[in-house]
């Protein structure tokens, strides 16, 4: 049977266990109008009993799929003569592929044999034993699952509790996923960040002033030593980061102000979507404008001016990406003026303080602590931005700080080295996991200091 | 909401026949009864001997909302005067009129005539920052702004440059703290959070913090409504005191505190202004039925 037609079946036996369930609990007490002599509303002996007849029969399919294939291999491989069955694991593996091909009705590589045929036809005839098993194993258990459950329901029988428990059980598993997720991608950028430790030092990544990853494919060739300094990496990261924060909080914080506290409600109802607007142009598109219309006009101003500018220059890249950061630092910035108490701007109002003063004498150190953690998000986001830099700041890892030469940032790093064929074990390819690596616990560096602001700050206006 | 419009259509009516609001009620008294039971104009005395806030034909709308209706009210020099009356009268309202706090809402509009000391207080001429500064607010729930002690106190002071060096200050702040009967408490901690003190102690640092800037008018919107009983007998006594110096305007739910603080009452109902009279003349001797009901509990 197929799987779909499996789960349909599966859904139709749940939804009359829910049917057969609840009039069980009815009928037990006499009658709907009885219902209160239940323990629990009747629905809940419905949920009880669709739920015991799906989650045995679930987890027993799951189980089954994810075993299927590997016992399906054993079988077939200890069924083969024994002249395959000495060949080596590799030899084996491919082996075991044609199998599978020719039992898809794929092409297989090299001559077919009857050992070949043979053991398909064995494969596919396993597969289709192990199919109406499943099928068998998941619908008996869905059945009995929904007897014993639906035997089980009495009057005093507490399905309410027992369902809420195993809707708990649903929502910490789901929680969890997320958290399980980002400790296997830590762990996965960990082992190959510590793959690259082990050729090229801590001590020279962290401090070395260097940053040219080509290394050498023979050992004859010359200029492509390969050098892993990332300072000048983190220099222009920062120095980029420093440029959009420059621009981003003063301009989303007065914006903030001015929408907050002083704008009508006809201005702040047109301005708020255009700044959400703003925040919602994907990254690459400011990249273009970033390349295209700001770095030009940076290096046009600039000379006019008398400096000497890179046509990709870090200080275009930090201008947009500012422009980018502006509507994450006003709105969260605007939260946090909104969750000021609006007692505390009477209090201040009412002895007489003029809004201005209002505003940074009051408000502000109050919504200090939110605007802080605002701005700290931001700069992670502005670490971790990736398409800007990438389009407009460059490659080259000047070791500088200013801001109309071309510098390069630690994800355009990431983006170059992993770009295009690579081999997976040289330093140039593993130190893009290094540098994730530094970049993850930066960022996780700067959540938890702006969480920690923005928790300790919180409470003082309760 | 129908009564409402009901009572609006009422105030129009009677507004003509209102210019003589003070005499009216004894004529108009229906001679079996012995109390008002019509609404429209004040019973009682809206006058008083020498007044310092005048209010005359206040209305206020919220949008379309007719929140107060025509009142006049004469707020006299050191006196203490309670606005009672059911939830959504409109006494918070009438009080937020005199130091113009409605200002800061879009869609609030103040019609009438206010006199601060015989100045217009909705004159062209009139910043309603000054205004403030000479009339202060007290307000339901005790609102420290989140700094230290001493900085909750100076913070008035400072933004209207009423000291000149640090000594003056710190004087300033002993005072209204003494005032305000806080000192003791707190002088060794000026520097800890206002915040963390407790619901009274915070409360009377709200009106340490509103004298500090020596007005002339004290507003006090509720002032006990979030605090226990031992914490509203001390702010009650501190009212008592503080009427020597300032004339306060009290808006209380409680008739008990209204009875134990103030000398006149002003019994206020959807947006009208029913009665005004001294305090024991209220409480015992009604004028006006609604306001009976009121006080003895049959609304409200």
């Amino acid at each position: 049977m197929q799987s779909t037609t499996l789960i349909l079946l599966l859904a139709a036996i749940a939804v009359s266990a829910f049917y057969l369930g609840r009039s069980r609990s009815l009928a037990l007490v006499g009658g709907p109008r009885k219902g209160s002599a239940l323990h629990s509303l009747p629905g809940y002996y419905g949920y009880f009993t669709a739920i015991w007849c799906l989650l045995p029969a679930l987890a027993a399919m799951l189980i089954w799929i994810s075993l299927e294939a590997r016992i399906i291999v054993a079988i077939v491989i200890s069924g083969l003569p024994d002249a395959q069955q000495a060949l080596s694991a590799g030899e084996l593996d491919l082996l075991v592929n044609n199998i599978r091909n020719l039992a898809a009705g794929d092409v297989v590589s090299g001559a077919l044999d009857s050992v070949l045929s043979d053991a398909a036809i064995r494969l596919q005839e396993l597969t289709s034993i192990s199919r109406n098993m499943l099928t068998v194993l998941t619908l008996g258990l869905a059945v009995v699952g929904g007897v014993v459950a639906w035997l089980r329901i009495k009057p005093d029988f507490r399905a309410r509790n027992r369902v809420e428990h195993i809707v708990l059980i649903a929502l910490i598993v789901a929680s969890s996923i997320a958290i399980f997720t980002t400790i296997g991608i830590v762990l996965s950028v960990l082992f190959e960040a510590i793959r690259f430790f082990r050729e090229v030092p801590v001590a020279e990544f962290l401090f070395g002033l260097n940053w040219s990853p080509q290394t050498a494919i023979r050992s004859d060739q010359v200029g492509s030593s390969g050098s892993f300094g990332a300072v000048p990496l983190f220099t222009g990261t920062l120095l980029i980061t420093g440029i959009a924060m420059a621009v981003a909080v003063p301009v989303g914080l007065m914006t903030a102000i001015y929408l907050a506290e002083y704008s009508t409600s006809r201005v702040r109802g047109l301005a708020k979507p255009l700044l959400e607007v703003l925040a919602g142009i994907p990254t690459v598109v400011y990249g273009f404008f970033a390349a295209l219309t700001v770095a030009p006009w940076v290096r046009r101003a600039g000379e006019t001016m008398g400096f000497e500018v890179a046509s990709e220059s870090a200080l275009a890249a930090g201008l947009v990406m500012g422009i980018m950061i502006i509507p994450l630092v006003s709105s969260l910035a605007d939260d946090a003026i909104n969750a000021v108490p609006a007692a505390m701007r009477d209090g201040a109002l009412g002895l007489g303080s003029t809004r201005s003063e209002t505003m940074i004498r009051v408000i502000l150190p109050a919504a200090l602590p939110g605007i802080v953690g605002g701005i700290l998000l931001a700069v992670s986001r502005a670490i971790g931005e990736t398409m800007i830099v990438v389009m407009a700041a460059g490659l080259a890892a000047n070791l500088t700080a200013n801001p109309f030469e071309a510098v390069t940032t630690v994800t355009v790093q990431i983006v170059t080295l992993l770009v295009g064929d690579q081999e997976f074990d040289s330093a140039k390819t593993l130190a893009a996991f290094a540098l994730g690596l530094m970049l993850f616990v930066v960022t996780l560096l700067l959540n938890v200091v702006g969480l920690n602001v923005v928790r300790k700050y919180r409470e003082q206006y309760e | 909401m129908t009564m409402a419009i009901m009572t609006e259509t009422e105030t129009t009516e009677n507004r003509t026949s209102a210019t003589a609001q003070v005499d009216l009620p004894d004529e108009k008294r229906d001679p079996p009864a012995t109390i008002a039971t019509e609404l429209g104009a004040t019973v009682g005395n809206v006058r008083c001997e020498n007044p310092f806030v005048v209010a005359e034909n206040i209305d206020v709308y919220y949008g379309d909302n007719h929140a107060i209706k025509n009142v006049t009210l004469e707020i006299g020099k050191s006196e203490v005067i309670a606005l009672i009356g059911p939830s959504g009268c409109g006494k918070s309202t009438f009080l937020r009129c005199l130091n113009r706090m409605n200002d800061s809402i879009e869609s609030a509009r103040v019609t009438g005539k206010i006199t601060l000391d015989g100045q217009d207080i909705y004159g062209k001429g009139l910043d309603p920052v000054a205004l403030r500064a000479r009339v202060g607010m007290v307000f339901q729930k005790p609102n420290p702004f989140p700094k230290s002690i001493y900085d909750n106190v100076a913070y008035g002071p400072r933004i209207h440059g009423l000291a000149t060096d640090r000594a003056e200050l710190d004087d300033i702040v002993h005072r209204s703290l003494e005032r305000a009967g806080l000192l003791k408490e707190v002088k060794d901690r000026m520097d800890e959070p206002g915040t963390g003190l407790s619901g009274g102690q915070q409360q009377r640092l709200c009106i340490a913090r509103t004298i500090a800037v020596d007005p002339e008018v004290i507003l006090m919107d509720e002032p006990c409504s979030a605090l226990d009983p031992i914490a509203t007998a001390r702010i009650e006594d501190l009212i008592d005191e503080l009427s020597e110096d300032y004339a306060i305007v009290i808006v209380t739910h409680s008739m008990q505190q209204a009875a134990r603080v103030s000398r006149r009452v002003a019994y206020f109902h959807l947006g009208l202004l029913v009665e005004v009279d001294e305090t024991d003349k209220i409480f015992t001797n009604p004028q006006h039925r609604l306001t009976e009901d009121y006080i003895t509990g049959r609304i409200g």
